[in-house]
């Protein structure tokens, strides 16, 4: 009903926002604006309120100050250290080699950054594992669209034997830790 | 004779007894000198001091298998190519199936729907809501460096296979076995690798990369080759029925996995190893009693069973340790980001005015269902009237059963009548060549007209198998013809059989006086050999009323 009153009477602004901001305003602030939006879709639209939508500054997500308060280092600074058996297994892992100190030092930056999750309080709040957890999944038809592009894929491989890719043999495993140090101190 | 509780010890060839309550056998008798108190444990002269595990408790195996499906439909689960079985090298690919960046997934509405089927078919739950997951690891043949799939919230959980067990020879034995089902999730196919050794390099072939895969993953509810193979069998038949796979295990469209451990009854679960590479429900069968005999062995030396990776060889017939695998990956679980979660509605949380192209419908689906082997089984049994052996040979053969209800349309003979000439007769045929029901060179309709034959009297049923067998070498002549030209007809005609039932009378006077006596099983032997004379044509009944008539 709100809405339709501020469809009828363009020269109110200030209440047309208001309404807006109130109607499209969500109550959780994990709920999307995908299932509002659901039922506001069927409604007959004016164009006067579509210009206004796209254009009014209190219909976008983003709070007009910062709701934020930076934590300090201290509580959070010595929380985790990085052993040197979780980063021979890390390197193992990722194929990633960060053994010096500003690869430790990142690593540790970043174990500090993402710590300050800790002091939100999640009591009761289901994890939250994609920003996609509104949208619906499109299901796509079963007939054949894509493919028979054989050449093309083999152009960007230097090396092809046959139309199939080349690889080494199996793979090959990362040296332990003391051959390492031993290859990187002659590097 | 001696008595039982009279042993001789393998050891010194002397006598012992049964003796009293400080030792089991007790000396009787002495040669020599030499005095021996024997336990039974070692009485015979083979076995060997046994160590304390070896106790009487038996040890078990503990059979769970991983089953991978892969979904027949026109393209893979990700992404628009096509799914062909031997296509010329990654001409089946796609660019997201080549992980080139700035591709996405896009789910195929068939592999949900197939997923959907088979996890109503084999008495899941099925999870409305169901996530995606990224499983990292690096190998060649995947080149993103992990595969999606659902490892938190699969797309159904919770399920059941009834399957039979055979135990001895005779049907009778079959046992009505279940196992658990955990999980069905949808997950991608890795690529095609080909190990050059000669050249160090592998070779990686795309088309299989991305098609789309049904992980049936079983509870460690068998313990044993035979279980493991009739439960697989079962599946198959299910999965062909649904038309969701094909179930072809040697084009690895339906490849098992096996976590084999072994342990006494009541202890905790051993350690586990799983065997890979086996390409068929015969092989499945060798492997795990052949993993499980090789682990109660490790154990019995006091040896310790190591978690690791084994793969079956068919040609020695022994899994051996897979070089390539790491002992303890971890696979570093991430929720897919691309994909939001996959919904599936039933009829009351179909949402209104909704494309129905993108609303999957698990109750339409269930509605839907095309009939299972077991209820085709019981249909059977009831329908025609046969064994449940007999129809459980129906249903495992592809085909059978249809031949079996042409058949029957167009012959009077009995349903009985007709399952024995289908399942002695022609099936062994199949089994000899090699054949499969279509292949068959007597067609429904043949057999059929040979029945007919058969009961109207014209052949006898020797005379219709040996009909049978030349209908199956002469492909294009009808069960008539044949009669005729090899003259196989009834022979009524009574002075013929006369004629020969008196020359065999007289040939063979001893068996006339034993019938006379009383002895009228050697009635059968006489009637055998006057359908020797006539080559299987005679009229049995005739003949033996003739031949009652001249004894006496």
């Amino acid at each position: 009903m709100f809405y339709k009153m501020a469809c009828q009477r363009p020269g109110w602004s200030l209440i047309r926002n208001v309404t807006l901001s109130l109607l499209l305003r969500h109550n959780n602030p994990r709920q999307g604006i995908g299932r509002q939006m659901d039922g506001l879709r069927n409604l007959r639209v004016g164009r006067q309120l579509n210009r206004a939508a796209c254009t009014t500054h209190s219909c976008s997500k983003v709070p007009p100050t910062p709701t934020w308060e930076p934590v300090g280092e201290t509580p959070l600074s010595l929380a985790y250290s990085v052993s040197p058996d979780l980063m021979d297994r890390m390197e193992r892992l990722a194929l990633v080699d960060f053994r010096n100190h500003e690869g430790v030092a990142r690593l540790q930056c970043a174990i500090t950054f993402a710590d300050q999750l800790h002091i939100v309080d999640t009591e009761g709040v289901e994890p939250m594992d994609s920003v996609l957890e509104d949208m619906q999944l499109y299901l796509r038809p079963d007939t054949a669209i894509e493919g028979d592009c054989a050449e093309v894929l083999l152009r960007l491989p230097t090396k092809t034997v046959e139309e199939f890719y080349v690889a080494p043999p199996g793979n090959i495993p990362l040296p332990q830790r003391e051959e390492r140090c031993g290859l990187k101190k002659k590097d | 004779m001696a008595s039982p509780l009279v042993r001789t010890c393998g050891f010194c060839v002397v006598k012992l007894q049964r003796g009293g309550w400080f030792s089991k056998y007790v000396l009787i008798s002495t040669n020599t000198f030499a005095f021996t108190i024997v336990r039974p444990t070692t009485v015979s002269p083979q076995s060997k001091p046994t160590p304390r595990k070896n106790d009487p408790k038996q040890r078990v195996g503990v059979v769970g298998l991983e089953i991978h499906a892969q979904i027949h439909s026109n393209t893979k689960l990700f992404s628009g190519a096509r799914v062909q079985f031997s296509a010329p090298p990654n001409s089946l690919v796609s660019f997201f199936d080549a992980s080139l960046p700035g591709t996405l997934p896009v789910i195929n509405r068939r592999c949900v729907e197939a997923a959907v089927m088979t996890s109503l078919a084999l008495n899941c739950s099925i999870n409305k809501k169901s996530l995606f997951d990224r499983k990292h690891y690096f190998y060649a043949d995947l080149p993103a460096g992990y595969q999606i799939t659902q490892h938190r919230l699969p797309i159904a959980v919770n399920g059941s296979l009834s399957y039979s067990h055979l135990v001895g020879q005779k049907w009778s034995q079959a046992v009505v076995k279940t196992v658990r089902i955990k999980q069905i999730q949808l997950e991608q196919d890795s690529g095609k690798s080909l190990h050059d050794d000669t050249r160090k390099q592998t070779l990686i072939d795309l088309n299989r990369a991305g098609v789309a895969l049904m992980e049936i993953v079983m509870e460690p509810d068998m313990s044993c080759g035979e279980e493991a193979a009739a439960a697989v069998r079962e599946l198959q038949l299910i999965l062909q029925a649904l038309g969701t796979c094909q179930g072809n295990m040697a084009e690895g469209q339906l490849r098992v996995d096996a976590n084999i451990s072994v342990h006494q009854p009541g202890d905790p679960l051993g350690v586990r190893t799983e065997v890979k590479n086996i390409n068929s429900a015969r092989f499945l069968a060798k492997a795990i009693d052949f993993e499980i005999q090789r682990q109660i062995d490790v154990l019995v030396n006091g040896g310790v069973v190591h978690n690791e990776t084994r793969t079956f060889d068919f040609k020695l017939g022994q899994t051996i340790p897979m070089r390539d695998k790491e002992s303890l990956q971890d696979y570093r679980f991430i929720p897919e980001p691309n994909l939001p979660p996959l919904i599936v509605y039933d009829n009351e949380s179909t949402p209104v005015n909704a494309d129905p192209q993108q609303v999957i419908n698990i109750d339409l689906i269930r509605v839907n269902l095309p009939e299972l082997p077991s209820a085709k089984r019981t249909r059977l049994v009831d329908q025609y009237g046969i064994l449940p052996e007999h129809s459980f040979v129906l249903v495992s053969e592809d085909g059978l059963t249809e031949y079996f209800v042409s058949v029957l349309q167009e012959t009077k003979a009995e349903p009985k009548k007709v399952i024995g000439w289908v399942i002695k007769e022609l099936l062994a045929l199949l089994k000899q060549y090699n054949l499969t029901v279509s292949q068959s060179h007597i067609s429904p309709s043949s057999l059929a007209e040979l029945l007919n034959l058969l009961e109207m009297g014209v052949i006898s049923s020797s005379a219709a198998k040996q009909v049978f067998l030349l209908m199956w070498k002469e492909c294009d002549k009808s069960p008539q013809q044949i009669v005729k030209e090899q003259d196989l007809g009834l022979v009524q005609n009574e002075k013929i059989l006369e004629e020969i039932c008196q020359n065999v009378l007289d040939g063979h006077l001893e068996e006339v006086t034993a019938i006379k006596k009383g002895n009228k099983r050697v009635l059968n032997k006489l009637i055998g050999l006057v359908q020797k004379e006539m080559k299987g044509r005679a009229d049995p009944i005739m003949v033996k009323t003739l031949l009652e008539r001249n004894i006496s």
